[in-house]
């Protein structure tokens, strides 16, 4: 059997544009998608009640649903309602969706298992709701579910394979155009795979860095 | 009844024999003597075959095999067939005649015969009326939808300049989907699935454009049977000649047959 690298190799700067566009949808999805749910959870822990049933329904349609069917629903489905949205921007929106459903779970088990004590203590020490929310209830919430919500993001991450279906030009895009160009699947899913492992790993990595840094301290 | 084993082989060995002249003789002879014609058509290929509403078969194709039959002067049977079995089924005499969108290649040449061509088959760029493309620079800048890997993604690469906005997807389904839905300005796909699209979605007003390859389509006629195909090409040039083949490209392709192959 011959292996034949050097053919997708040579093809660098179209996985290198591969691999940028799969970071800058996880970056943003990350980001927009964490505020979502931070969001969920505080409406769905301490909101007024129908925001919160309004969130809940949205968590449960989106953990019950395939990914790449919200994918579709958003890019083929939504123009017939006028909305017409790129398949980059289509990608980051239903990227940020699912992310906000699941971590808004994620992060509304933390906020439960924040002692009440801690929340009394603060509300005698006449914080208003939102500090309290912001400054005691959300840091050791976050603290107590960072491993889960960095795998979250992961998942999201090696998820975004799928928008290449619908020519968003990430890693897997880049990597199933170069297969049908020289057939060369093995070399080519190899590349991509070790593409998608390095990434993630860095992830991984930079979030369990950047967590305690920036969010909730040690 | 007992056979022995060597009686049994020789009857194995003799059927060859006896169903041997019925099979040899000329396929244009019975079909004169029987005036029946079977002919394979395709049923889920429009506009060149397609069930239409009231279950009928109908198309180009279909049009084109009730052609044939009317100057053989015998009745048509349709034979549904699709890409992977209507040689098959020319081969083992299931079937008369294949007119089925059937395209010319080597490989077919060394099993099947066939006659002249009688319409285009191609696939192009499409886009909507009021999108101006008139020539492949016009491409510059708007996207393109086309199924990654398929014949139209490679002559596309070929041809637009730089600036396409090229979008891949993964089948026909999925391109022919994010046209319709607007996703894409333009579409390079084949004239057949531009049909299905035209039919299901008659707003979109999707219009032919530009020719990226030509690929047109002959009768497929089973090896040898030189009688036949000898008729058939006769019938197709005159066709041809008093205008049948360029109106019944116009009636199901909207693009006339242009520059026939013999």
């Amino acid at each position: 059997m011959q292996f034949d690298f050097w053919s997708i190799l040579v093809q660098w700067p179209l996985l290198l544009r591969g691999a940028a566009w799969t970071i800058g949808l996880t970056a943003t999805a990350t980001l927009l998608g964490a505020g979502l749910a931070v969001a969920g959870a505080w409406a769905r822990t301490q909101g007024p009640r129908p925001l919160g049933w309004l969130v809940g329904a949205y968590v449960e349609v989106i953990r019950n649903t395939p990914f790449i069917v919200q994918l579709f629903f958003i890019f083929f489905g939504l123009p017939q309602l006028g909305i017409r949205l790129s398949p980059g921007i289509a990608a980051v929106t239903a990227m940020t969706i699912n992310l906000g459903a699941y971590a808004a779970e994620i992060l509304r088990a933390g906020i439960e298992a924040t002692p009440r004590g801690q929340i009394e203590a603060a509300e005698s020490l006449a914080l208003s709701r939102a500090q309290i929310f912001l400054h005691v209830v959300l840091p050791p919430a976050l603290k107590t579910v960072w491993p889960a919500f960095v795998s979250q993001i992961v998942i999201v991450m090696l998820g975004s394979a799928v928008c290449g279906q619908i020519s968003t030009e990430e890693l897997s895009y880049a990597t199933n155009l170069i297969q049908s160009r020289n057939f060369r699947a093995f070399e080519a899913y190899i590349v991509g795979t070790l593409g998608y492992l390095s990434l993630a790993i860095l992830l991984r990595h930079l979030l369990n860095w950047a967590g305690p840094r920036f969010l909730f301290g040690r | 009844m007992r056979l022995s084993k060597r009686g049994l082989l020789l009857a194995l060995a003799l059927t060859p024999l006896l169903a041997g002249p019925a099979a040899a003789q000329n396929q244009l002879a019975t079909i004169t003597e029987t005036k029946v014609v079977k002919i394979g058509i395709p049923t889920d290929y429009p506009p060149y075959g397609f069930v239409g509403v009231d279950l009928q078969p109908m198309g180009l194709d279909v049009d084109v095999a009730n052609l044939i039959g009317a100057k053989l002067g015998a009745k048509v049977e349709l034979v549904p067939v699709v890409s992977a079995n209507r040689i098959p089924y020319l081969q083992t005499r299931k079937i008369d005649l294949v007119v089925s969108t059937l395209g010319k290649n080597e490989e077919r040449q060394k099993i099947i015969d066939f006659s002249v061509a009688y319409a285009p088959f191609y696939q192009g760029i499409f886009a909507p009326k009021a999108t101006s493309v008139k020539s492949f620079d016009d491409l510059a800048g708007k996207t393109v939808a086309v199924t990654r890997g398929a014949m139209e993604d490679e002559m596309l690469a070929k041809v637009a300049p730089p600036g396409t906005q090229v979008q891949r997807f993964e089948d026909q389904a999925a391109t022919t989907a994010a046209f319709a839905a607007g996703q894409t300005q333009v579409i390079a796909t084949s004239v057949s699935n531009i049909g299905i699209l035209s039919r299901k979605n008659p707003s979109l007003g999707a219009e032919y454009k530009l020719l990226l390859r030509d690929s047109p389509c002959f009768v497929g006629i089973a090896k040898g049977e030189e009688a036949l195909r000898g008729k058939i090409n006769e019938i197709l040039l005159a066709a041809k000649a008093d205008g049948t083949l360029e109106a019944l490209a116009q009636k199901w392709l909207k693009r006339g047959i242009g520059d026939l192959p013999l």
